[in-house]
């Protein structure tokens, strides 16, 4: 087994000159976006064929608690704006601004968690399960993978700013927040699906 | 010869190097990555054409008891699982990754690490898959593995598990590298490289990938959804519980069918290189080759239910999946005839490589001819599961897929390893492949018109089966001998010295304008294309060398890391994990990996500068 004679080497005056990783980083997080879109489109398809099949368990119109999605819906969206002011203070090189709005925005998406367990708590209660029927599978399954998104995404901002407190905004940083705000835009936006085409239409038949 | 890079001093960090077994391990480099693709695929080779030889000797005569029936199951399902996922594309990946960052001028690939991340994810799912070997069940329910078949109730050994989990694994990989070559190809072409003067190689796999990208989830879902049902009871395929078994199917031919393009598109690529260097001539209507592998990639995901026609669907959905799958012969004939436009009336050099790509075009006319035949929804309840598809499938996969990535080994071969392939030992290569391949699924387009169900472990005489197996089996063993003089060249070749010139084939593309094998940055300066066939035009037009893009000067490079190997090997971990039922296990693999990928998140890596020599051949 060989390792690793240290080798000293030279960077760059400016990070800017070490290759392109910026423009790669964010045409790259676009292209996983739109395999993202076909992840979930998968998985929304599936509940939409599946979600009559309720067999003796509780409907979709029998437990879906509008109002309560609702606020978890404004929550979630509200975060949406929050990590947009922190890649504005981001770009003003204002560290302490960033830090305060990304806190905001990984405190907003815990709070929406919050909310997504409460309801699987109560659904569960209500009677149902992963196994109750095929509606509770693809129900749990959907929204779960929408919430574990959302759980990535605060982890992501966490070490986004543990990273700030180690080397402060960065050119490498800022590419790395910028990705993850898109990101996380993107997780908003498919829960606005989810609450349209599973919660509403749920709701309202 | 490449040229001694010379290591800079620096300022702040240090660069970690690694040498011998962990030089690989840690690599970061494009071409070394590509070369471990190939090498793996080889490997797992041998696993899924020792399956294909049993299951033929197995068939030889009626009543036949080689294997149990149980077996049988095992070995056709880890035959077509392996050559589809473990060798197909790996070796089709391993060309990109070899060969799409030269040809577009580029230095590496957009995100070297995970490149490695890709390559390990793949291999550790391959071995994931064999290890259920050693749980006592493999994977059984054939490679599309359907339900309700492969659900708890049918299929209790851990089999599918390894199944759905190794997928996913390796599933994962593929995905990281369909948005690492958009990316690379976008992003990265050197300046005048726009997009209508990339080689054709380049411009299939910019569209596989793009299939890839789309394909890829919709099978994630589907192994998801599955793994759900089977660890945790969830009832999405379960039809007592509400579920759908057509479920299954859809999301798994929603992937399925692109898949088949995804490992047919760089076929196209590579057969496109080299008919047009080996004929000496332009190749024949560029735009239209690239128009329609578009045109392929966006019919891909509109024929997914012709693999479902014997489900009673309706006759309108079997008319319209009927004409959308016709109509994908559009395109491929739009490439059959460029190809043999660009032969028409050029010089042809007989290399084993232009045998290979010119042995590729009738072989896939019939492949393509039978798949239109199975296209039309009435006859093809004739054909359903019988051994006519088996003849259909091969000849698009191994008469396609294969014959051309075996012209790519020939072809390539010079570039990679900085040694070409002997010749001679070549052209039998080549006759006892073809020969071979023929003997063994041409009579199975017979057998299956006879009548002949495929997957069956063994048949009674009397149907006028046993003639038309016994020649397939002969065949077999020609192929076996075909490869073993394909491992022999490459053995023969490795223990030689490097001795290969730069461009040993008068070529056209960029890969041929720097040494052999190519030097660990690539270009020691970033070429000008001043047009299609960029090094031919210099060849042509200028005075046969690149013109470069800018100033010659340290050059920049990605650090090498273990953290992709690393990470990948945490991932197969946790898999155990889960096929073991251990929350534990999983759970703490999990948490493993998750600090790995945050730690890489964190740290800044500038990478390094190494400066070329100049002069003679390293331009």
């Amino acid at each position: 087994m060989s390792t690793a004679d240290a080798h000293v080497v030279v960077h760059p005056a400016h990070p800017t000159e070490v290759g392109l990783p910026k423009d790669n980083r964010i045409l790259g997080l676009w292209v996983f976006l739109a395999g993202e879109c076909a992840f979930f489109a998968s998985l929304i398809g599936t509940y939409l064929g599946l979600h009559t099949a309720t067999l003796h368990g509780p409907t979709s119109q029998q437990i879906f608690d509008l109002p309560l999605t609702t606020v978890a819906t404004l929550i979630l969206l509200t975060s949406s704006l929050t990590v947009v002011l922190g890649v504005q203070a981001m770009q003003r090189k204002d560290v302490r601004g960033m830090q305060i709005w990304l806190w905001i925005t990984a405190l907003l998406g815990l709070f929406f968690l919050e909310f997504q367990g409460y309801e699987f708590f109560t659904f569960y209660n209500s009677g149902l399960t992963l196994h109750t029927s095929a509606f509770g599978s693809a129900f749990f399954t959907l929204t779960g993978f929408h919430g574990m998104h959302v759980l990535f995404g605060v982890f992501w901002i966490l070490l986004l700013l543990f990273k700030s407190l180690k080397h402060g905004i960065s050119e490498d940083s800022t590419s790395k927040v910028f990705v993850m705000s898109l990101y996380w835009h993107f997780v908003d936006v498919v829960w606005v699906v989810i609450f349209t085409l599973v919660y509403l239409a749920g709701k309202l038949g | 010869m490449a040229a001694i890079p010379e290591r800079l001093a620096g300022v702040h960090g240090e660069t970690r190097t690694y040498t011998g077994i962990w030089s690989w391990l840690s690599s970061v480099d494009h071409k070394k990555i590509g070369i471990m693709y190939i090498l793996a695929g080889l490997f797992f080779m041998a696993f899924g054409g020792a399956e294909a030889l049993i299951i033929r000797i197995q068939l030889w005569q009626p009543n036949n008891h080689v294997v149990s029936a149980e077996t049988f199951n095992q070995l056709f399902t880890m035959h077509g699982v392996t050559m589809i996922f473990l060798v197909a594309m790996p070796i089709l990946i391993g060309f990109i990754n070899a060969i799409v960052p030269l040809q577009i001028g580029a230095r590496d690939v957009a995100f070297p690490r995970m490149n490695a991340l890709s390559l390990w994810l793949f291999v550790f799912g391959g071995i994931f898959l064999y290890s259920s070997f050693l749980f006592g069940s493999m994977p059984d329910a054939g490679w599309f593995n359907y339900v309700p078949l492969s659900g708890s109730v049918y299929s209790k050994g851990l089999g599918v598990d390894f199944y759905d989990i190794g997928l996913q694994i390796s599933g994962f990989g593929t995905l990281m590298t369909a948005i690492n070559f958009l990316v690379t190809i976008l992003n990265m072409r050197a300046p005048g490289m726009r997009l209508l003067r990339m080689p054709l190689f380049t411009w299939s796999a910019l569209i596989t990938m793009l299939i890839v990208l789309f394909a890829f989830p919709p099978i994630t879902v589907n192994l998801i959804l599955q793994m759900f049902d089977r660890l945790f009871g969830a009832n999405f395929f379960n039809i007592a519980g509400g579920g759908n078994a057509l479920l299954w199917q859809n999301l798994f031919w929603i992937f399925g069918h692109p898949e088949v393009y995804i490992v047919i598109l760089p076929a196209f690529g590579i057969i496109s290189e080299i008919i047009p260097v080996f004929a000496k001539k332009v190749l024949f209507g560029y735009e239209s080759m690239a128009m329609a592998l578009s045109v392929i990639a966006f019919l891909s995901f509109m024929v997914w239910t012709h693999h479902m026609f014997a489900d009673g669907l309706g006759p309108v959905v079997n008319s319209i999946f009927a004409l959308t799958s016709m109509l994908i012969a559009v395109p491929t004939g739009i490439k059959i005839f460029n190809w043999l436009a660009t032969l028409w009336g050029g010089r042809i050099h007989f290399t084993t490589a232009m045998m290979y790509a010119l042995s590729f075009i009738p072989l896939f006319v019939i492949g393509g001819v039978s798949g239109v035949m199975l296209a039309m929804a009435p006859a093809d309840l004739q054909y359903n599961d019988s051994y006519f598809v088996v003849a259909h499938f091969h000849y698009v996969l191994f008469g396609g897929t294969l014959m051309a990535a075996l012209a790519g080994m020939y072809y390539w071969f010079p570039k990679l390893w900085g040694r070409s392939l002997n010749e001679k030992l070549g052209k039998w290569n080549f006759w006892l492949v073809f020969i071979g391949f023929n003997v063994t699924f041409f009579p199975m387009h017979i057998s299956g018109l006879l009548g002949m169900p495929r997957r069956i472990s063994t048949y009674s005489p009397g149907y006028g089966w046993t003639i038309w197996n016994q020649i397939s089996t002969v065949g077999t063993f020609i192929l076996l001998v075909a490869m073993l003089i394909l491992l022999y060249n490459l053995i023969i070749t490795f223990l030689r010295k490097p001795d290969a010139p730069n461009d040993p084939w008068d070529g056209r593309a960029l890969e041929w304008s720097i040494s052999s094998p190519a030097p660990e940055y690539n270009f020691a300066q970033t070429p000008l294309v001043r047009g299609r066939d960029a090094y031919w035009l210099e060849k042509q037009e200028g005075d046969g060398k690149m013109l470069p893009a800018e100033p010659a000067g340290p050059i920049h490079m990605p650090s090498p890391s273990l953290a992709p190997f690393g990470i990948a090997l945490t991932i197969v971990l946790a898999g155990y994990g889960a096929v073991l039922h251990s929350a534990i296990i999983g759970g703490f693999f999990l948490l493993l990996t998750f600090w790995q990928i945050g730690r890489a998140l964190i740290d800044e890596d500038h990478g390094f500068h190494v400066t070329p020599h100049m002069g003679g051949e390293a331009q």
